[in-house]
């Protein structure tokens, strides 16, 4: 603590650390890229999370910073406008890549003018959609923005606006060209089979090889964050599971978490325990599912339905106990719905030695087949370096030997009283994406094992208020879920509606890794390294 | 004996005593040409249904089962349909190439099937240079893909039929090479005569070793020849949307499904053809074996025939639901460095191997 | 499921019942229901998947609810060679254009079957700036599939009630016979008879 302190105070003077659930500096815009490269420069690494806000009387964005050095260290750096007029914040892209489409995003929602971002068009909504929907004065009359029937015209994906002031101090607004003239630009999506949902890449061409990638978001953009403003704590959970529907689970168990953190609820050990089956029972389930349709990517359909054979077993528990297939909306705040059903032990205890053994036959099928290792191995080589200025973060991340495991840095449910290893490997080619997604369903396998011969039996849900309202704070949760980590952040006013959420997507950052992964591979990689990094659209876009 | 030779020769010669010469002529070109068509068609619909039920095995599921006892009529529903289905006009297509293309294609493959011979007697031409008939017309094929991919003015088709091409005229060698490999064996071009060369013991077993090297080379190019997994970068369906075809729609569609199935049977056919004896039943060169070859000889020859090369179109079925799509660098990799010298090696053996054992 | 089971679809039936009222040849009316029977039969769905109910569209061609049986596996991937496009996931107006256009691709006769409670209505995200309140607003839609996601079993139900739309089509549309006197007072006639 006392090193984030000496950072701070020689980067800038003025500036003090607010204790809060992570330590919190506040700071100027004029004083934020020094600040910033201070701390990139003194091993804040990583810029997990980039959130706008808005102040009702101002402006702001909030940074969540942590290290690959110090797993455990967090910082959470907070800059806002004078007011509301003058929105002019200095861009920290160049700092961490992750900050990219972040601000892009940010921008997109709030207006907020990141000055020198190279490339600043919206991101999920369209260049003429009119207002700024995260305000809190936007307009949501349906007549102001009807459902296009037309395209986005071409100028308007590959216009790219640089803010910067001249010697005036007035904007001035720079455009860049996306594609210079006579690339071969193919259109990959939105509605394309090896997506896996809308994305749209925009992929320039030099025969196949690939020279530039260009991803296009936001035709599942929901605006869920905005949503949830308007609802009460109870009723966000069922959002949070369509956010990531292959980790629904593990997102509103990690939403129950934030909000828990900040009522001060102590969860039953037992729904804890029963918490974890479920969050681990639905990584194997999205790694089954990441795994066959990487497979299908590769042409190998068989692979693919074996897949869903055995994750229809999941769902079968699932269904037993939760109700649900694939929204299981079997976490409530405070515990779990109900209690676990009188087949759910048997049905686990049968599951684990079956799954095992199929893994080995997975292995058998596809992991050791020439072709497939032909095409996997020495692709897309990311290296930790890159994944960390990325963003990104869990098996993907781990891959390149970036230790990121969120239940190993910040246990949470009763994860550190469990036995397991978090599985690393170094090369981060695609093969290694792919093999760590097996290796970590047989370390969930473990502790699900583990568990389900200990479960505790102490209730299944603590004592919650009629109506929930959180005390005003700031709350962030972090979870590891399927695909990375994943981060709630509720900013409450003591209402029983938050004044603001913001989820922390783990695939928008993969999918921002496709661009320099894919430099100079083939357009089948970049299928293939796009299916290894296992995005799911909805998650990026909310 | 249920051998159909006995049938057709009597048509013929009743035809040609009943009628002038060029009467007779005619009504048999006319007679083979509905026969062939026919065949065709029957023959894409048991494939098409064969694989669709195959692979379901493959994959734990059931296959097409509602329609008609086993799911038997579910092709001909798939059929009407698709006979029915809007043709769409595509307005910045050439119009003329769009349309040329399918139908090379499809010709392409027709010409190649009817000079396969289905049994004995059962051979729509029979010439002297057969073989190099069969080896030059199925290349028409690619000139189809190659046009259907350039006339679509759609990147995707584009880059598709760029593949295809690529692909097939570079497998076309080892194909092409491997079956000049068993025609120094043969010493004839006539596919009668590399039938009949195969009365007592197929080709495959007189010269086994560079032989048996010409049929796996034949199997996995051939397989590549029909853009079938894990060849099937050309319709690579992950990357390309559907590749060549993807703006053909309807019956226009129809023709490129039919074509590809027919493909795998034909080079399942020739394979049979060269290597395992045509209609030839399988014989034991030995005179204990005699109540055996009788047995066998029993079975009409077209039995033979279709047997065998179903067999082989099952396992190409095997290896199309089994293994992952190869990128197209490794696939010209595996042709240019792996299998072409092989088969150039392989003429050498051949050659010294005839001239050493026969 | 056998097709006695349908309980809950005597509209269907009734609408048979008003189109053979309205006069088809006998030969044409056979030939027209050859022609349904066929359609009905091979309906091969676009690969098109938007969010969750996306994955539990995956399922239904997996080995547990396996499609296949009813011919649909045939799943294609360029709207001009599908004949029914599942709209499987929430659709938001920067999407709408692009469904509109996959739909306008498609061949005749194509059908359109909306998933789950986002594509026909907006489901949970009904008061989202950004979300089309129900597919239909933009392309028509014949099956509506109730869900959040719906189970695979009930996108086979949706499946087959397409199947038995299809089966009332006519493909014939043969300039419409005048008829000499109107259904209600046709069936009274032959009552008093």
């Amino acid at each position: 603590m006392k090193k984030i302190k000496d950072i701070i105070s020689s980067a800038a003077s003025g500036l003090t650390i607010e204790e809060q659930q992570y330590p919190t500096v506040c700071v100027s815009p004029e004083q934020l890229r020094k600040v910033a490269q201070k701390l990139k420069s003194e091993g804040f690494d990583v810029l997990l999370n980039l959130t706008g806000m808005d102040y009702n009387d101002k402006f702001g964005v909030i940074y969540h910073l942590t290290s690959t050095v110090d797993k455990m260290a967090m910082l959470v750096l907070k800059v806002q406008t004078p007011d509301r007029e003058k929105l002019d914040i200095p861009t920290v892209s160049d700092i961490w890549e992750s900050a990219n489409l972040y601000e892009r995003e940010a921008y997109d929602f709030f207006g907020i003018r990141f000055i020198g971002h190279p490339d600043l068009r919206r991101i999920f909504l369209r260049a003429d959609w009119n207002g700024f929907p995260f305000r809190k004065d936007y307009d949501a009359n349906p007549e102001l923005n009807p459902v296009p029937l037309v395209n986005q015209t071409i100028s308007d994906m590959e216009d790219m606006p640089t803010l910067s002031f001249d010697k005036d101090g007035k904007l001035v607004t720079k455009h860049n060209q996306l594609f210079e003239n006579g690339e071969y630009v193919v259109n990959i999506g939105p509605q394309h089979p090896a997506t896996h949902g809308v994305l749209h890449l925009r992929v320039s061409l030099e025969g196949e090889i690939i020279k530039k990638v260009d991803p296009n978001f936001g035709y599942i953009h929901r605006g869920i964050e905005k949503m949830c403003e308007s609802k009460t704590y109870p009723q966000i959970l069922q959002l949070t599971e369509r956010l990531d529907y292959l980790s629904g689970t593990m997102n509103r168990h990690a939403f129950c978490l934030c909000a828990e953190k900040a009522l001060g609820l102590e969860v039953p050990k037992r729904a804890q325990a029963v918490r974890v089956i479920f969050d681990e029972l639905t990584r194997i389930a999205s790694h089954l599912l990441g795994w066959g349709c990487m497979c299908m990517d590769m042409g190998s359909i068989t692979a693919f339905i074996y897949g869903m054979r055995d994750r229809e077993k999941i769902m079968d528990i699932f269904e037993e106990t939760g109700g649900g297939r694939l929204m299981v909306g079997y976490n409530v705040i405070g515990g779990l719905a109900d209690e676990v059903s009188d087949k759910f032990i048997s049905q686990v205890k049968e599951f684990i030695p079956y799954m095992r053994k199929m893994i080995k036959e997975y292995h058998v099928l596809f992991s050791e087949n020439p072709i497939a290792k032909g095409r996997m191995q020495g692709m897309g080589i990311m290296t930790k370096e890159q994944a960390a200025s990325l963003g990104v973060t869990g098996p993907s991340g781990r891959a390149s030997g970036w230790s990121c495991d969120v239940r190993k840095i910040e246990p949470y449910a009763g994860y550190d009283q469990v036995d397991f290893e978090e599985v690393l490997r170094s090369g981060g080619d695609t093969y290694d994406r792919y093999y760590i997604r097996l290796d970590e369903i047989e370390q969930s396998l473990r502790i699900i094992d583990y568990l389900i011969n200990n479960l505790p039996d102490d209730g299944f849900k603590a004592k919650t208020p009629a109506i929930i309202k959180l005390p005003a704070g700031e709350y962030y949760q972090r979870v590891e879920n399927a695909r990375g980590d994943f981060g709630v952040y509720i900013n409450s006013t003591g209402d029983k509606n938050p004044y603001r959420v913001k989820f922390r997507s783990p695939c928008m950052t993969l999918i921002s890794a496709l661009g320099p992964l894919c430099r100079n591979e083939k357009i089948a990689d970049l299928i293939m390294i796009g299916a290894s990094l296992d995005y799911v659209i909805p998650c990026a876009d909310r | 004996m249920l051998e159909l030779d006995n049938l057709v020769s009597n048509v013929h010669t009743g035809l040609m005593e009943a009628l002038p010469h060029w009467a007779a002529l005619t009504i048999e070109y006319i007679l083979i040409g509905v026969l062939m068509l026919a065949l065709y068609c029957v023959l894409a619909l048991i494939l098409i249904f064969l694989e669709r039920k195959i692979c379901a095995r493959f994959q734990c599921r059931l296959g097409p089962n509602r329609v008609g006892p086993w799911g038997s009529l579910q092709l001909i529903a798939d059929m009407v349909k698709i006979l029915l289905k809007e043709i769409v006009k595509i307005s910045k297509s050439d119009k003329i190439l769009f349309f040329t293309a399918l139908f090379l294609a499809l010709i392409g493959s027709l010409c190649t099937f009817g000079a396969l011979q289905f049994g004995k007697g059962l051979a729509g031409i029979d010439f002297n240079v057969g073989i190099f008939y069969v080896l030059a017309i199925s290349s028409l094929g690619v000139v189809g893909i190659l046009l259907a991919g350039w006339s679509s003015n759609n990147k995707y088709t584009l880059i598709g039929a760029m593949r295809s091409g690529a692909q097939l005229i570079s497998y076309e060698l080892s194909a092409g090479l491997s079956i000049l490999t068993m025609m120094i064996l043969a010493g004839s071009l006539n596919i009668s005569d590399i039938i009949n060369g195969q009365a007592h013991s197929w080709y495959i077993f007189q010269a086994p070793l560079p032989a048996l090297v010409a049929f796996i080379i034949y199997l996995i190019a051939g397989h590549a020849e029909t853009n079938r997994g894990p060849f099937d970068l050309p319709e690579a369906e992950s990357e390309l949307t559907a590749g060549y075809h993807t703006e053909y729609s309807g019956i226009q569609y129809g023709m490129f499904y039919l074509a590809e199935y027919l493909n795998m049977f034909i080079i399942a056919g020739i394979a049979t053809t060269v290597f395992l004896g045509g209609w030839q039943p399988f014989q034991i060169n030995a005179d204990w074996a005699a109540g055996f070859n009788g047995v066998m000889s029993y079975i009409p020859s077209y039995i033979w025939f279709f047997g065998k090369a179903f067999m082989l179109v099952l396992l190409s079925l095997w290896v199309r639901w089994t293994f992952p799509r190869l990128r197209i660098d490794q696939l010209l990799h595996l042709e240019w460095k792996i299998l072409m010298p092989i088969s150039l090696v392989n003429m050498l053996v051949m050659a010294v191997w005839v001239v050493l054992f026969f | 499921m056998k097709p006695e089971d349908f309980k809950d679809t005597e509209y269907l039936e009734q609408y048979v019942e008003e189109l053979r009222n309205n006069g088809v040849g006998i030969g044409l009316g056979v030939l027209d229901d050859f022609i349904n029977w066929s359609r009905s039969h091979s309906v091969w769905p676009l690969t098109f998947a938007t969010a969750c109910c996306g994955i539990e569209f995956m399922c239904v061609g997996a080995a547990r609810t396996d499609f296949a049986r009813f011919g649909w596996e045939v799943t294609r991937n360029s709207p001009r060679q599908a004949d029914v496009i599942f709209v499987a996931g929430t659709i938001v107006h920067k999407m709408a254009p692009i469904l509109k256009r996959l739909y306008d691709q498609m061949a005749e006769p194509k059908y359109v079957i909306a998933v789950g409670g986002c594509a026909i209505s907006g489901g949970p995200f009904k008061n989202s700036y950004h979300v089309v309140q129900g597919v239909d607003k933009i392309i028509p839609v014949d099956v509506y599939v109730p869900g959040c996601p719906p189970r695979p079993d009930a996108m086979v139900y949706g499946m087959m009630q397409l199947e038995r739309k299809i089966k009332v089509e006519k493909f014939f549309k043969l300039p419409c016979r005048k008829k000499e006197e109107n259904p209600s007072s046709d069936n009274n006639l032959s009552e008093t008879k």
